[in-house]
This record gives C-alpha cells, structure tokens and sequence, in this order.
C-alpha cells in the first residue's frame, strides 16, 4: 500500500513501509549507499510528516521483511507482549513521541515488552535528539551479575584492556591502569587478536586470577566467537560473561557465524556455571549500525531500523550488557561527526525503549571525518541521557583494533560534570582499597603500589 | 607542562609492557596538556597515512626480487574520495580486469596471493614484500602451485573472491592494508578464503591480523598462514569452522625447533 504526503503543489509517494521508514531516516551514508535515503530534504521531511500518521498497529501488522524470510522477524512476532502492546496500540507515530515525552519511567517500564525495533526506530525518526535524550533518560534497565548496573545516577565503563597480540603482562598492565582510574564496572572485557583456545583459555584464567585476588565485584569477558566460548566452557574453563556480535536480520547474523539455536545453546551453558553473585544476565551484544548492509542482508531496510531489530534479537536473552559500537564501522555507513553523534543517541535511545542495557562505544575510525571533539559532543550528551556504560581504553587509543573511542579520563571527565556514580558495589569497593573518597572521587596518593603487586606477573 | 601528579616509576615500568597509552597522568580529570597534543599529531598523521596512495610499481618490484611473477590492476573505485564511500566499488574488479585474469591463468593453482592497499599503503609499503619473503619458503616446502601475485590498489578484502576465482584459485590469501591506529599506521592483515568466490562472507574467511614489526612478525604470520592453509586443503574449509590451533603446534618442541630454523 503506498503511502502520499502533499507539501504545496507536490505529492510524495512512498510505495511501501521499509521505503517511507528509510525516506524518513536523517541522512546518512550507509542508507544513501543502498540506494534508499530520501533523494532531497523535502522528500525526508515529508515521509516523516507521513510516518507520523502511521499508527503503531499497522507497522506490527507489516513486517517489513517477511515472516517466513527472517528468523528475526519470526523472534519478534512470535516474542511479542499483546498486553503491554495495548497501552500503545490505538496510537500513531506522531501520538506515541508525544505519549514518550510525557510517560513517567514506570510506564516505560511496562510498555517495553510491547515495543518491537519497528516500532522504536519509527518513533526515532520524529525525533529530535533532545527528545531521544529525555525519554532515553526516564527508560531505566537495571541486570546483574557481580554487581548492579543501570542504577539512576549511575555510569558504568567497560575497561578494554586490548593488546595487539595478547601478551598476558601487557593486558595486565592496562588492567592496572584502568582500575586505578575507578574503570572496570561494566565489565573487564578484552578483544583478543587470536582466536586460538589455547590462548583464549590463558586469558580467561588471567582475568579470573586478577578478579578474584583484587577481590572487585566486577566481571570479565574475552570477546572471542560463541563457539569459542562453548569450547571453552566445555573445557571447564572459567567463562563469566559470553559475546556475540549480532545484527538485525538472519542473513546478517550467518555472516556473523551465528544463529539463535546457537546462542541459545550458550546461553544455557553460561547459565549452568552460575558465576553471578548478583544476578544471572550472562550475556554480552554488540552491535552496530550498518552490519546488515555490510553483509549484504539489508532487504532493503535502513541501517537504523534494522540495529534496532538486532536488539530484538538481544531481548530474550536478558544480556547484562548491549553495546552499539557505534563509529566503528567506517565513514561508508556514519560519514562524519554529525552522523555519529545522531546515530549514537538513537540506538541508546531505542535499546532503552525496548528493555536493554545500552551502552555506547562512543567512537570513529581515522578514515571518518570525526575527532575526539566530536566524542566529547557524544559522550556528554549519552552522559545526559543515562546510557547504562561507554568504554575505558587507555588514552582512548585502541592499540589492537585500530580505532579512537573514550579513555579512562574520559570517565572522569564525565562524572565530575554530571555527577555521576559508579556501581554501588564497584564504587564501595574503590573506596575500601583507598583509591576514592567518600564521594567517589579519585584520592591524589591511590593505592596504585598495591595494585600493582596484586597484579599476577607485574611486581618488580 | 606536566600534570599535576608526574608519572611515578612503576608507571614507567608498566608503561613498557604494551603500546597501549598507560601511566598518561592526569590533571584534575583531564589528561596532561603534551599527551593532549601528543594524541591530536598521531591522529593528523594517521588521517595524512589514509590518503596516501600506493605506488604500486614499487611494491610490484620488490616483489618480482623475490622471484614472483606479478601483475597491477585496479578496483572498480576510480578515487579515494569514492573508495571510502563505496566499498561495494572496492570489492569489485575494474573494467577488464576479470578477462585479463582468465588470459593470466590458464591452468588451475593451489594459492592465488593479493597484495591490496585497502586503508593504509604505508602498512603494504613497508611489510608486503617483507612477509612474502618470509612465506616462500613454506611456499616452496609446500610444493603448491601459486598464480602471479596480484597488487591492487582501491581494493577491499572480498576483491580477493573475484580475483581468486579468475586465477583458479583453491585459496585466496589477501594481504591489506588494515585501517590506522594512531599507534599502528603499518599494520597488515592477512585474509584466507577457500574456493573464492563472489559472495563469500567474512565467516568464510580467516584472518590474521596486527602484521607489523610491534605486532606480529612476518616469520610468525608466514607460519600461522602456512598452517591454516594446510588445514584448509585437509578440512575442506575456511572462517568460523576453522580455528587458528598453530599456538598449540608452537608449544610443541618440534615446531618450535622448526621454527628457529626457519628463522634462523
């Protein structure tokens, strides 16, 4: 059914669904690399004007890539919350923003379940980036493993201790580093550069030592394959948090090596070793706009909507952590700075809407036209919106994958203009070590000595 | 210009352990005024090293010293600019070049090898011929029959399909410029992809990556490179069923006695 919008003299037609939604996307080089952004700025804004009268039944009622095409789509239909879909389902596109911008973040709370990508990337599109901040902010998601994270108030970081071969003394290093920044909350979470189980297994040892002999209520991850991991596990060796890359439609995933019997295989493993203290969300996502088009499994659906599909694919297994790494993947798809930054605040914003713990790798590649300026423009803004963790990388220059993203200073940055906390158990345990005050803020003097001579293999 | 706390010595020790920016110090919470300016010139070099365009000839001699046969052909992405926009453009051969493959390679071989600028020549300038010299020998041992080595400029990594495909390639092994760190503007990655062909997703392929002379050598990437082929003639396949097992291999006595005396 092809949808019209009349501005002056001139009718717009949009021929389906995925093209009004792609028309209706802010600009960027990845949609305009498929063939599908708006061709002027008056064909976007009119296909917004026309998605806003769109109502939110009628985009359940039309997936945009078919049902029996997609196990994606098949997870979302079969997977959705007709009860808490009926608070929503009378409205339009234009009515739900203004339903977002006036909910409290119970009603957010409830909705969640009922809210599919579809849905959440349409509402995106009509939305400022204020509005994507100030419902961002009210959409709370709390997981557990060691530690509670997603707390008001409250940013978390990833510490990214990355070397560019895996040499267990380096890693440690940076390790040391980023703990004595107060870094590490999220997750110690490190991309080897081998996907070797020998050196896998050497590096999961490492990080349980250093976890354990520190005493931080925090957890680790090496961000290998799932069928690494399943390896691993099997192995008996001690996996605490489990990653995947993952993307928004089937073919994209397959081109990640992944399928939903396979990650529900490992999640159930990861379950049955009961490492959580806390809680037991065992999974880490990541994800990205522009994954499916790069895999050539786009269906002809804009890059944003389907990053928003692939946090369909996240929900069921109730992640601790989801992170859009959000710069990575080239100027091709984000081109610069401004669609970065935009980019960024939509896939925190619509995670959130949809239930998940988003955190942002608030980052660019040096091929893209974007700088650390930029960074600082994104991050303070996810900062306002309550993104749930960004990455700590030291001087927030990755020496293994090659990108710019946040630094441990970056953290601090952060904290002190907007006040805000750690985990309450990382930050209780920060002050017991000596390293913060009583407030959370970094002592001149830490106990950066006894850090190090904890540290396994760094003691002089 | 110092920050307010200087960097203490265990901090310089650790500081050592990795090219990471450990020990950076700080001010307040920001980061001392000369690694301020320190990060800004990495970056402007790095964002200069993007731009540089690969002098193909040269690579190409350096390889033919070797005693490989070589040939230059270009993508389908006529300039930078659009290289970095289209990198549909930079999987595709440029007009022609397909059929002056099929004239190239009459005959079918085990290992067609591409040398591809991807987003970094300096990386192919500087390490390109360095590790073929160090995989000739596995090369030689092996006995497989290799295609002329292909340098390519404007080329993404699944341009290595259609080349592969054209030479009659059982495996293709594109070695590329990866994209620059600030602290690694050299660094090459390694892609193999059996029975290339046109469409071959990256969970097809294996990558080793990091080349350069602070990562990885050239004697360690030729070995793990030689050792993942051998596997992927045996096994039949290459990518996410394949994994890099050579760590174990190296552990062993022999292989590392192999080793040594291949780099001795």
């Amino acid at each position: 059914m092809p949808y019209r919008h009349v501005v002056g003299a001139r009718t717009h037609v949009f021929v389906d669904l995925p093209t009004l939604m792609a028309k209706a996307t802010p600009v960027r080089s990845g949609d305009r690399l498929a063939g599908i952004a708006a061709e002027s700025a008056e064909e976007g804004m009119a296909a917004r004007w026309c998605l806003a009268d769109v109502s939110l039944a009628e985009i359940l009622a039309r997936p945009l890539i078919p049902y029996e095409e997609d196990d994606v789509t098949r997870l979302i239909l079969d997977t959705h919350d007709a009860a808490a879909f009926s608070d929503i389902g009378h409205l339009t596109v234009g009515d739900f923003r203004e339903f977002l911008l006036t909910a409290s973040s119970a009603t957010l709370t409830r909705i969640a379940p009922g809210v599919t990508p579809e849905i959440a990337a349409a509402v995106s599109k009509i939305m400022r980036n204020q509005d994507l901040i100030l419902v961002a902010r009210k959409a709370r998601v709390v997981t557990r493993f060691r530690n509670t994270i997603g707390l008001p108030g409250r940013l978390s970081v990833r510490l990214q201790p990355n070397h560019p071969t895996d040499d267990a003394a380096g890693i440690t290093a940076s390790i040391i580093d980023g703990l004595s920044y107060g870094c590490g909350d999220a997750v110690i979470g490190l991309n080897p550069a081998s996907d070797s189980i020998a050196t896998i297994g050497g590096l999961l040892h490492l990080f349980d030592d250093l976890i354990q002999r520190l005493a931080i209520p925090t957890q680790g991850c090496i961000l290998t394959h799932v069928t690494t991991t399943i390896d691993a596990i099997n192995q008996g060796l001690p996996v605490d948090l489990v990653f995947q890359s993952i993307a928004g439609t089937q073919g994209a995933n397959a081109s990640f090596g992944v399928t939903l019997p396979i990650l529900r295989e490992v999640h159930e493993a990861a379950l049955s070793l009961k490492r959580g203290t806390l809680g037991d969300n065992v999974m880490y996502f990541e994800t990205g706009q522009g994954s499916a088009l790069s895999a050539n499994s786009h269906h002809g659906i804009d890059q944003q909507t389907l990053e928003a599909r692939a946090y369909a694919v996240a929900r069921p297994f109730r992640p601790l952590l989801v992170n859009t790494v959000v710069g990575f993947i080239g100027p091709e798809y984000l081109y610069d700075g401004k669609e970065i930054i935009r980019a960024g605040l939509e896939d925190h914003f619509c995670g959130k809407l949809m239930g998940l713990p988003l955190g942002v790798d608030v980052c660019y590649t040096n091929h893209a036209e974007a700088d650390q300026n930029d960074m600082d423009t994104l991050l303070t803004l996810l900062g306002a919106a309550g993104c749930t963790f960004v990455m700590g990388i030291p001087g927030a220059d990755d020496v293994m994958l090659n990108y710019q993203s946040t630094s441990f200073h970056d953290s601090l940055y952060l904290r002190e203009v907007l006040g805000l906390k750690r985990a309450p158990e990382f930050e209780a345990w920060l002050a017991e070590i000596g390293l913060t005050d009583a407030s959370g803020a970094l002592l001149p003097e830490g106990p950066s000595a006894r850090l190090i001579a904890a540290a396994p293999g760094l003691a002089a | 210009m110092s920050g307010q706390d200087d960097v203490s010595n265990p901090w310089a020790r650790l500081a050592r352990l990795t090219p990471a920016r450990i020990g950076l110090g700080r001010a307040g919470a920001g980061l001392p005024t000369r690694e301020v300016l320190a990060f800004g010139l990495a970056h402007a070099q790095a964002r200069d090293a993007v731009h540089t365009p690969l002098d193909a000839e040269a690579v190409a001699k350096e390889i033919e010293a070797l005693g490989f046969a070589t040939l230059t052909l270009a993508s389908a992405a006529p300039d930078r600019a659009t290289y970095l926009r289209r990198p549909d453009l930079g999987r595709t051969l440029g007009e022609g070049a397909g059929a002056t493959l099929t004239a190239l390679q009459a005959e079918p071989v085990d290992l067609a090898l591409v040398v591809a600028d991807g987003l970094s020549a300096r990386a192919v300038h500087e390490g390109a011929a360095a590790f073929l010299k160090a995989f000739k020998p596995h090369i030689d041992k092996a006995g497989w029959r290799l295609s002329p080595v292909i340098v390519a400029t404007q080329a993404r990594v699944a341009l290595g399909d259609g080349i592969g495909a054209g030479l009659k390639a059982r495996a293709v092994a594109v070695l590329i410029g990866e994209r620059p760190g600030l602290s690694s503007p050299d660094s090459l990655g390694i892609y193999l992809t059996l029975n290339p062909r046109t469409g071959r997703t990256d969970a097809e392929r294996n990558c080793i990556s990091n080349v350069r002379p602070a990562g990885l050598s050239h004697e360690l990437a030729a070995f793990k490179l030689h050792w993942l082929l051998t596997q992927a003639f045996a096994l039949g396949l290459t990518g996410v069923g394949l994994k890099d097992g050579s760590d174990r291999l190296l552990e062993g006595p022999a292989a590392q006695a192999a080793l040594a005396d291949r780099l001795g």
